[in-house]
Parts: C-alpha cells; structure tokens; sequence
C-alpha cells in the first residue's frame, strides 16, 4: 500500500507524521518527496549507500546543422529556446524537457544532452529504507527529482511518501497513484484555508483521504467542524505539547521517547489500510 | 522603490505572520501574497479585491475523439505520460508541451488554453495588495507570482510608495525563485529546529545565487535556546545580518483566530515590539524612514 502525508500549508508536521509511522510499522520503505527542503533523513540519522546525479534532458544545437529557421523557438511552450540570425540559446532552467524541439528541427540540429538538477540519495535507518532527493539549489523545477525518487518505490512493501507542502505540481507528483493519503493540518485559520485546498485536488484526483490534527488544543475547532461537514475522517490527534515540540527540535522522533506514540501511528497505518479497502 | 521578500524554505515558521505586520506597520507599503498554491495573507489582512485577472499560465492537450485513429503515437512521444491508454487526456500530468499535436498524423491533437487561477488586485486598511490564488493542483506557480509581483510593482508606482513586501512560499523551487529575483532584501524567517536550521542554509544559498542580501529572523527563538545560538553562531561566522529573534507567545494564535495580525491584537506584546525592530532594521539597511 501506498499511503502519501501532505498538507497545503507548510509546518504542520507531515514529516514528523511520516517518520514517527514509519517507524511504528514493519516492512517499510519512506520516500522523502519534499525535494526542495528534504527533512526525514535529519529524524533518522539513515546510512546513506547510495548518491546518484538526478539529470534531465535539455536541448543541444549543432550550429553547423542549423539555419536559424526558428521553428524550435517558436514551438517550445517555455521560452527555453532564442533563435537570432546569428546565435541561438537555450535556457535550461526553463526546459520541461519534452523533447519537441528534437521533433520539430527541420535540418535535425538538435540532439539532447544531460542537465543536473540534483541528487538521489539511498539510505536505510534499522529495517527502514529511505529514499530521498535534494533539488540543487537555483534549479526551479523539483518534479523530475520526485519522479526520480518515485522510481525507486517497491510495492510490496508499506511505502509512506512525505510530500512537499502546497497544492501544485510537486505535491501532484508526489501524491498520484497514492492508494491513501494523509493530510496533516492545525486547527488555526491558516490550517483550515489551506487543508480546504489540499482536500479539494484529492478529491480531484480521487484520492481517499484522513484527517490528523497536529497540535490539537491550540487555535479553534473548525478544522473539525468542516471535516464533520466534507465527510473527512479525523484520523489521529497529536496534542501540541512543549516535550513534543523540544524532541522534534532536536531532532528526535517523538515515538522513540515516547513509546505509547507507536501504537497510535500503528492504529493511524491500519485504519488507513482499512479505510482503502472499504 | 525597494522590495524585501519573506522567506523561510521550511513551512510553518512564520512567514505570514510577520509579513502581515509588516504590511500593518510600514507606511505607505504595497503587500504581495506570492504563495499562489497555499495563499493565508488575506486571512490576516481582509482585502476587499477591486480587480480580478484570468491567469492562463499552461496549455493543455485536447484529443478530438472522432478524428483519432488509435495509433499509440502521442503516448508513446509523451514524456509525462499524460495520454491514457483510452486515449484521454490526464490534466494532472499534461504539462502543453504540444508533442503530441506534431506527432499525431490525423491532426487530432490541439493545445488548449487553460485558465490556471486568478491574479487579484485588492485593498486593505493599510494600503494596497496584489495577490493570487492558482487552481488546486495547476503547474506554473513561477508564473503566476510573477504576475503578482508586476502588478505590485505598478501599484506601488501609482500610489507612489517606496515599498513592496513580498510573502514568499516555502522551498526552493520556482515559484520562490520567482519570488525573490531582483528584490533589494531576503528575510529569511526560521525556527531553530534541525529542519529549520537545515532549510535556512539552502534558503541563504538560494539568496546568494541570485544575488540578493540577506537577513535573518529566528521564531519562536526560546523553543530551543541551544539551536537558536547556533543559527547566530552560523549567521555570525558567514557575515550575514541577523534581524531579530522572536519569542514564542500564545498569542500570535489567538491574533490569528481573531483575524487579526499580532501587532493589532496585541500591540505592546513582546512579538509585536520584536516584529516591529526587525522592520526598522530592514528599511534603515534599505535606507527607508517607512517605520
């Protein structure tokens, strides 16, 4: 089963969500989809075995082929081509890497070479093996690290994905083909603006969805009152606490200290599965 | 005209917060909401929207149904396996690359104009605001905060104000890039955390690469004194300027709940006094009397 944890707003603790479950079940594997601020691997210290260049394929033209027709420039739908009579150029951080300008290049000017844009990372921690991505730094696009990350799922086993917060295409990419997905929320006015958002594409892309309310007891009560309203299962509270909120700071994975949590996230894990199954 | 832009990379530790008061205590400012996909700055600031613009920022494929003749082409050409295997076209992954309209050879395929969300231009009690709201689930985040931060910048040239601050969304991909290009000031807002000192590094490296000068803001500082000394220490040691610390306090909560930002609901609270040097400090680096 694959379950996502995202959020809309960011903060509201799908990592610490995702890392305290992961470690609460057996056979899982945890992949770290937040490519812009990767932050599972500091709650679980992993070794690392493996790093790996993520690259995407951007345009290469041979000037000796090419006569500045400008039918590359003109079909590609992101500026990522300027063709003058005397020079063309390619903006890679623009490319989506489609491949049409290779198409449509009359004199066949146009091959691809290889850009990096960050780095996969393989790790485990005990039995739980993380995946996870760091877009490089100045790249804009994050979601062909995610696919990257993505590929390496294995679904014969519980496999938890930690999304990027939001409700545009990282947190699409990371979320489809999810069997379940988590949203993690706070019951303040921003939480419920935003997790408004986040069940709204779920629904979109018909996604069951669960309720956990991280830090319960602070800001108001309509997170619960709309979840009562849409229908959306509570699936956990995690009550703001000031022990909780220290061991995250540091960096600890509040279930490690404090073992009444892992049957709780274990609860939260099977009645996800429950929940897909119905 | 100056522009500073809030930034965090990792979620939750404040932003808004303290771009809305910013908004409520600068004099003359214009206030952009550039987190377009998880938009809360209107929560805090009520703006009454006076103008709203159609953003169409991607194309999408359309298959004329009747003219295809199953051929397999676009989906074997389409590098975001938008195109199902009954030949429909998946909205989520579709990115009007317009591969597929040159392969197909019955001309079945045609890229379709999609609206993406909404720019809107609105006022507050405290002046001007442009922002945003993409579709749920739409691409070109970077596009969309560009168009904020333009109609910004012609407001703040029409009202004649000599700042725009700008809300940034968390991360480090496009749309923050968008967000902070070409601004005069980053102020980087973390929580001393593993997770947010780890994320304030590649924020600051963000910063640099784009050449913007950056200063520092830790929240909720007192969660983890021995964290937050290490943030300074790191700030110290790489010269860049450290605009405040602010405490925990219950408060900014109940201010948020109430619909109102800290230095209303709670005017002489320590968050408000901090939130209120640190916006001193930035317009005097930026040599603004706007405080």
């Amino acid at each position: 089963m694959i379950v996502s944890i995202a959020s809309g707003k960011g903060g509201t603790g799908k990592t610490s969500v995702a890392v305290n479950m992961a470690l609460s079940i057996r056979n899982v594997q945890l992949l770290d989809c937040d490519v812009e601020e990767p932050n599972a691997h500091l709650l679980l210290h992993p070794k690392i075995s493996r790093i790996e260049p993520v690259y995407v394929p951007v345009p290469f033209v041979n000037e000796k082929l090419c006569d500045h027709c400008g039918k590359c420039s003109k079909f590609c739908q992101y500026n990522a081509i300027f063709v003058s009579p005397e020079k063309v150029l390619i903006f890679p951080e623009l490319c989506h890497s489609c491949g049409g300008c290779t198409l449509v290049c009359p004199k066949k000017a146009i091959t691809e070479d290889k850009h990096k844009i960050g780095t996969l990372k393989l790790a485990s921690a005990g039995n739980l093996e993380l995946v996870y991505g760091e877009l490089d730094v100045g790249e804009p696009m994050a979601v062909p690290v995610i696919r990257e990350v993505k590929k390496h799922i294995d679904d014969s086993r519980n496999v938890i994905l930690d999304s990027p917060p939001g409700t545009s295409c990282p947190v699409i990419e990371t979320v489809k083909g999810s069997d379940f997905c988590i949203l993690v929320t706070e019951p303040t006015p921003f939480g419920l603006h935003d997790l408004k958002i986040a069940v709204q594409v779920l629904e979109d892309m018909k996604i069951p969805l669960g309720v956990v309310v991280n830090r319960a007891g602070i800001g108001d009560k309509k997170v619960y009152e709309y979840c009562e309203d849409k229908d959306v299962p509570v699936l956990l509270e995690i009550p703001y606490q000031r022990r909780i909120a220290e061991l995250y700071s540091r960096g600890v994975p509040f279930s490690l200290e404090m073992p009444e949590w892992k049957e709780k996230f274990q609860m939260l894990f099977d009645e996800a599965r429950r929940l897909v199954s119905k | 005209m100056k522009q500073i832009t809030v930034l965090s990379g990792k979620g939750g530790t404040g932003k808004t917060t303290i771009t809305a008061s910013f908004a409520v205590l600068a004099k003359n400012a214009v206030v952009a909401d550039c987190d377009v996909d998880a938009p809360d700055l209107h929560i805090l600031l009520h703006p009454r929207i006076v103008k709203t613009q159609e953003f169409k920022g991607s194309k999408l494929a359309a298959i004329d149904e009747p003219k295809c003749v199953k051929c397999d082409l676009c989906r074997e050409k389409c590098r975001f396996d938008a195109i199902t295997e009954n030949f429909k076209v998946d909205p989520f992954s579709c990115e009007g690359c317009g591969v597929c309209t040159i392969v197909c050879p019955a001309n079945a395929i045609t890229l379709t104009e999609r609206i993406s969300g909404h720019a809107y231009i609105s006022k507050t009690r405290y002046g001007f605001m442009a922002h945003a709201m993409l579709s749920p689930g739409e691409a070109n985040s970077g596009k969309l905060v560009t168009l904020v931060r333009q109609n910004a910048k012609v407001l703040a040239e029409k009202e004649d104000s000599d700042l725009v601050i700008i809300d940034g969304p968390p991360g480090i991909g496009c749309p923050v890039i968008a967000s902070v290009t070409g601004v005069d000031v980053g102020l980087v807002v973390t929580e001393p955390t593993m997770s947010g000192i780890h994320d304030l590094k590649r924020a600051l490296q963000l910063l640099k690469h784009f050449n913007v000068p950056p200063f520092v803001c830790v929240n909720m500082y007192d969660v983890n004194r021995y964290n937050t000394e290490k943030i300074l220490r790191f700030c110290k040691e790489n010269g860049i300027q450290i605009a405040g610390r602010i405490p925990f306090n219950s408060e900014v909560t109940e201010a948020m709940v109430n619909g109102k930002t800290i230095v209303e609901y709670s005017p002489k609270s320590d968050v408000a006094k901090e939130v209120e040097n640190i916006l001193k400090k930035l317009c005097s680096s930026l040599k603004l009397g706007s405080v």
